[in-house]
């Protein structure tokens, strides 16, 4: 069977039209920033139970070998593509939509009153995204830089326990883990809106779960930089 | 009642506008926020000023023409009503009234408190419409529809269109109106031939208007005056993403038909009287 350069040239030419099409009405970024936050928070989770490890009380051991096995596993290397792609589309299109945002109302209510039509949560997604992604920054920097890319001689355990020991770095964890929580507070029940997951009957169960998860999973976060911090 | 009125004052839609605060004595508590602008006026007037343009058309809570956001609040403290059906009585708490027009890009000021929404239309025109040919009444019974479904589609209709959402909104999206003339014509087995061209194309032309995003605030289900809700805007996305996969070719936004609706119209009478 022959197949002509050209046919194939214009079918990727289509598919790119049609996504590009498709994604970048305001309903198609939407539907981005839905799925990529959704896929983030199963990584928070992935995450939360490594770090779990770290409560263990065997010196470190369990926690090493686990970080060792998630960095030599091909799959893990796999999912790591995805997850970077998923932090680069929603931190951009979540920077491109607050922009657009901001433009199309150019000169501000005198007097505004939207702490009585809408959440709190809801209206600083952009300023607890923003500086969710600094923390996220400072994070790479301390633990994947070092490990991942530099291949220092340190295990992950002990560099744990250098940067859970410096005051200034757990304050600033713990105020991002705030920021995290107010982010998810509507970031979750908000994906399902925006994927138009809406009805009656499970509308409000999502709506008390993410409340959940957005209290508990910072929550155990934060508290295991405090641990270390004061025990370890 | 005494009061302190400071209003947005713009001359045209090019200059720039400024607050004026003017002081309107012997009020009613019973007058309509809107006899209270034009009590107002009449005073100007007889002074020799320019009186204070708004927009308002049936004053009984059912056109969606009348719109302006009082001291921070799209048509007024009170929910489910539109700035007409605010009456000084609900106000009387305030010393100073501080009255603004909708803001929003899409949503230019043609004079102080009126602005010009004719985005909407140009929306609707993009495809808020059903193509049927005109005939007999149809019978009553031919057209099965479900109680509930007849319910959701009939509560979506109710949107007059006013721009409140838009006002309302933190990012002056116009999810909550568009969601609302979707979902109308997508439960009914009337909207089903074109449902899917007529959400890519009103998306569109929504998004070519220069409102924002949506971000699921629900501020504008909190002041609309019909009480649109959410979930319609959930069915927008749905029936976006189906047409995604769904719409042909020939539905593709490029199509004659869209946006000219008089001009073909007016070609196939021609057509048809001149063969």
């Amino acid at each position: 069977m022959s197949y002509d350069i050209t046919e194939y040239k214009n079918t990727i030419k289509d598919t790119k039209k049609w996504l590009a099409d498709g994604l970048s009405r305001s309903t198609g970024k939407k539907f981005l920033m839905a799925m990529t936050g959704l896929f983030l928070i199963t990584f928070l989770m992935v995450h939360l139970f490594g770090n779990l490890l770290l409560l263990v009380n065997d010196n470190g051991i369990s926690f090493n070998e686990y970080s060792k096995n998630m960095s030599h596993s091909k799959i893990i290397r796999v999912m790591e593509i995805f997850l970077f792609t998923g932090f680069i589309f929603h931190i951009g299109f979540g920077a491109t939509v607050s922009i657009q945002n901001r433009l199309a109302r150019k000169i501000p209510y005198a007097v505004i009153k939207s702490s009585e039509t809408s959440s709190f949560f809801s209206r600083y997604m952009f300023h607890t995204g923003s500086l969710v992604f600094i923390f996220l920054l400072l994070h790479l920097n301390s633990f994947f830089i070092p490990h991942r890319v530099l291949e220092s001689g340190l295990s992950m355990y002990e560099s744990a326990l250098i940067v859970f020991h410096n005051p200034l770095f757990v304050l600033f964890y713990i105020f991002a883990m705030i920021l995290l929580s107010f982010h998810l507070m509507h970031g979750f029940q908000s994906a399902f809106q925006s994927l138009g997951i809406h009805h009656n009957k499970y509308t409000p169960s999502i709506k008390l779960l993410g409340r959940f998860f957005a209290l508990v999973v910072p929550l155990v976060f934060a508290v295991i930089p405090v641990y270390i911090y004061f025990w370890k | 009642m005494k009061m302190n009125i400071k209003i947005w004052r713009q001359a045209f839609q090019t200059t720039r506008g400024n607050f004026q605060t003017y002081i309107l004595e012997n009020m009613d508590d019973n007058m309509s926020f809107l006899e209270m602008l034009d009590v107002l006026n009449e005073k100007i007037l007889h002074e020799g000023g320019d009186p204070v343009s708004f927009s308002h058309d049936c004053r009984e809570g059912i056109c969606g023409s009348c719109g302006v956001v009082i001291n921070g609040r799209v048509h007024g403290p009170l929910q489910g009503v539109t700035t007409c059906q605010i009456y000084m009585r609900h106000l009387k708490h305030y010393k100073t009234l501080v009255i603004e027009p909708w803001r929003a890009r899409a949503f230019p000021i043609i004079k102080d408190l009126v602005t010009d929404r004719q985005a909407f239309d140009r929306i609707l025109q993009a495809g808020g419409y059903i193509s049927i040919n005109t005939g007999g009444i149809p019978d009553a019974n031919a057209t099965p529809i479900g109680r509930h479904i007849a319910d959701q589609a009939f509560a979506a209709a109710s949107c007059i269109g006013c721009g409140a959402c838009v006002a309302a909104c933190p990012n002056a999206s116009a999810n909550l109106f568009v969601s609302a003339k979707i979902s109308h014509l997508a439960f009914l087995p009337q909207g089903q031939p074109e449902k899917n061209h007529r959400v890519e194309s009103m998306l569109k032309a929504m998004d070519k208007e220069g409102f924002g995003n949506c971000s699921n605030t629900a501020a504008c289900e909190f002041e609309c005056p019909k009480g649109i809700t959410l979930k319609n805007i959930a069915k927008l996305n749905r029936e976006y993403f189906e047409a995604l996969f769904r719409s042909s070719l020939e539905e593709h936004p490029t199509h004659p038909h869209h946006g000219k609706g008089d001009e073909v119209a007016h070609a196939a009478f021609h057509d048809t009287h001149e063969k």
